[in-house]
């Protein structure tokens, strides 16, 4: 069997270190705790010292600002928490009396609600970013992958969230969405029965949704985690789509791109404000005022809007189980564009061609989700077919042949030559690109 | 002995206790699992509720009431003449889920249907749609005046549920 045992086999005497302590760069008390639990000097590397190419545009900040949201997410749903009552005759009735009794209840109700439109806001900018500049290519295909991962979560975690007020949209959102499982073949409806705990959405639903939407939202962070490590390992990608060789090229993180990333907090802070003071319900939908009533389904059922173009694409199918299977597609496709393409260069910047189909691909994401939220007749059918098509098109076709066959255009050999090229007009970006 | 054959003698050991340590962990890891998955399923008390009756008397010809039965709305219909008619007159060559009319009623003018689109599980409306039964708004799936199929996302008939008469104006439902 296993005969690698070199302990058990030779009697060669090697010297251990079990004890690690030392190493540390501080003095004093920090100094002392960093020697034996080196969390400072971590910070001191990975967060002071750190080095980032010197060409990131506010693109590049939506990362920290989704860490804002997700903390912000947090610390209002655990106090909304305190005052929420989990189940079918007291969640709607409790809810109210979040906005209409307890002490500043609305304004944090209606925080949490609108941090999760702005959370999805940012991780849409967030995942175009990567698209653009190709930062799902070698060596950084894991962080996407991860990515993905967190994107499930998310809607996950806002799904069940939704459920939660027990308006009629929360129920007919439940109702249908967990259904979707009812298309998997001989087994769906036994998943769909032990998901509800009852023979529809009921009282066991909301106490289960419940608690998964707190322990997913606390798994989102667990895998935040990976994703920063996995950051601190491959580097910051860029507008060139280079990487950095030298200091010519990179700045330190503090305070260069702090300050820059606070700057862009307060922006997305402000816009959140806003939003949450002056049309809070804006982004959300008034038939989740009305109490769920299982005997009536609302006339026009939509989801949240950050759902509407994978809505739309379950909907363009006419067969159920095929719909659904399109549905999950789509998100996984994105999960396996670092595959699909091919093309060594990172940046849009120099791939002519394929930068028109991106941007065709953002278009068709906002058609989609505008189809996805009109009633499912007629033309909309038809646009949302065609969106479709274009979606899938868009990951399994263009992808690996645009990449394949593309005349990438000249680049320099360094981000500071490719600031110089953008000086120089060589280069055309937009401001913000 | 040479110290070697003592050192195997030993690791075969260990590899057996790994894996007889192994197969008795699995077990226990299955043993244990089971009760987290099934806790979800419904309970005894949910199980409980699985049957009520409903008084029919008052329903007149062409009328319609809903009932909630395990959660669920039941439609229970009193059809005219024409909607059994056509009902029972349709080409089952036509249906996407073929079933003569009289395989879904026990009386032909009581139609018993769970009100639960079997697309994604919205509940149609009486009235509407091109077949003259139900359309359910959610995907646009179209049900005739025997609860069947006939357009739109939904793979199969509106489920008949399990019931019997008692008695001639009763129905005991599950
Ligand atoms: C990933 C982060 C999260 C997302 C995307 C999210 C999303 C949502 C959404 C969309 C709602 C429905 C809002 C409404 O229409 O009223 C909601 C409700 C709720 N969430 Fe979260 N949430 C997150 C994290 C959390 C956490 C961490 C907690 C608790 C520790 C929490 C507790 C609650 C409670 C108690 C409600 C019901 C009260 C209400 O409806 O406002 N959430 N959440
Ligand atoms: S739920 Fe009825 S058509 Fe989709």
């Amino acid at each position: 069997m296993s005969g690698q045992d070199s302990n058990l086999n030779n009697n060669e005497i090697r010297p251990v270190h079990t004890n690690k302590v030392g190493g540390s760069p501080f003095k004093g008390v920090v100094g002392w705790i960093d020697n034996r639990l080196p969390i400072f000097r971590i910070f001191k590397y990975e967060y002071l010292d750190f080095q980032v190419p010197k060409n990131l545009s506010y693109l590049w900040s939506l990362g920290g600002i989704l860490m804002i949201c997700l903390i912000f997410l947090i610390v209002t749903g655990l106090v909304l928490g305190m005052h929420y009552k989990p189940s079918s005759s007291e969640a709607f009735v409790s809810v109210e009396k979040i906005m209409r009794d307890v002490n500043y209840g609305w304004l944090l109700r209606y925080a949490h609600m609108n941090f999760a439109s702005f959370f999805f806001i940012a991780v849409y900018i967030h995942i175009f970013r990567g698209l653009y500049y190709g930062s799902y290519k070698e060596p950084r295909q894991l962080m996407w992958l991860i990515g993905i991962i967190i994107f499930f979560m998310m809607m996950a975690t806002a799904f069940l969230g939704y459920t939660l007020p027990w308006g009629q949209m929360s129920y007919w959102g439940a109702t249908v969405i967990t259904n979707l499982f009812s298309a998997v073949p001989l087994v769906g409806n036994t998943i769909v029965t032990w998901l509800w705990g009852d023979y529809a959405v009921g009282d066991s639903t909301l106490n289960r949704f419940y608690v998964l939407h707190w322990f997913l939202a606390f798994g989102i962070l667990g895998i935040v985690i990976f994703h920063v490590i996995a950051l601190h390992i491959v580097g910051s990608n860029n507008p060139s789509g280079i990487e950095p060789a030298d200091t010519r090229d990179t700045v330190s993180f503090a305070p260069f791109t702090t300050s820059k990333d606070l700057f862009a907090m307060l922006i997305f802070l402000l816009a959140f404000v806003l939003i949450t003071m002056f049309a809070p319900n804006y982004l959300g939908h008034p038939d989740n005022y009305i109490p769920a009533d299982p005997l009536i389904t609302p006339a026009h059922i939509v989801p949240e809007w950050y759902f509407l173009p994978f809505y739309a694409i379950l909907r363009s199918i006419p067969d159920k189980l095929l719909g659904v299977i399109a549905m999950v597609s789509s998100t996984v496709v994105l999960g396996l564009l670092p595959w699909l393409d091919l093309s060594k260069v990172r940046s849009s910047v120099f791939r002519p061609i394929w930068k028109q189909f991106v941007f065709l691909f953002v278009l068709d994401f906002f058609i989609l989700m505008y189809v996805g939220g009109m009633p499912a007749e007629g033309i909309y059918v038809l646009i949302a077919r065609v969106g479709t098509v274009y979606w899938f098109l868009f990951f399994l076709i263009i992808a690996p042949l645009v990449s394949l066959t593309e005349k990438t255009l000249p680049m320099p050999n360094s981000i500071h030559e490719y600031e110089n090229w953008k000086k120089q007009g060589r280069i055309k970006t937009l401001k913000i690109f | 002995m040479s110290e070697n054959n003592n050192n195997s003698d030993k690791k075969n050991r260990r590899d057996f206790l790994t894996v007889v340590t192994t197969a008795v962990g699995a077990v226990g890891v299955g043993a244990a699992v089971w009760p987290l998955i099934n806790q979800m399923n419904p309970d005894s008390s949910v199980k409980a509720l699985a049957s009520i009756e409903v008084d029919l008397s008052k329903i007149k010809e062409g009328q319609e009431i809903t009932v909630l039965w395990r959660g669920k709305p039941v439609f229970i219909k009193n059809r005219t003449k024409q909607e059994i008619a056509n009902a029972e007159k349709v080409d089952l060559k036509e249906l996407k889920d073929p079933q003569h009319d009289n395989k879904r009623v026990k009386k032909s003018e009581w139609l018993v249907l769970v009100g639960v689109c079997t697309h994604l599980g919205c509940v149609p409306i009486s009235g509407k749609g091109d077949y003259g039964g139900w359309f359910c708004p959610c995907h646009g799936s179209h049900y005739d005046s025997s609860g069947r199929i006939r357009k739109g996302p939904a793979p199969t008939n509106l489920e008949v549920p399990t019931y019997e008469f008692v008695g001639d104006n009763k129905i005991k439902l599950g």
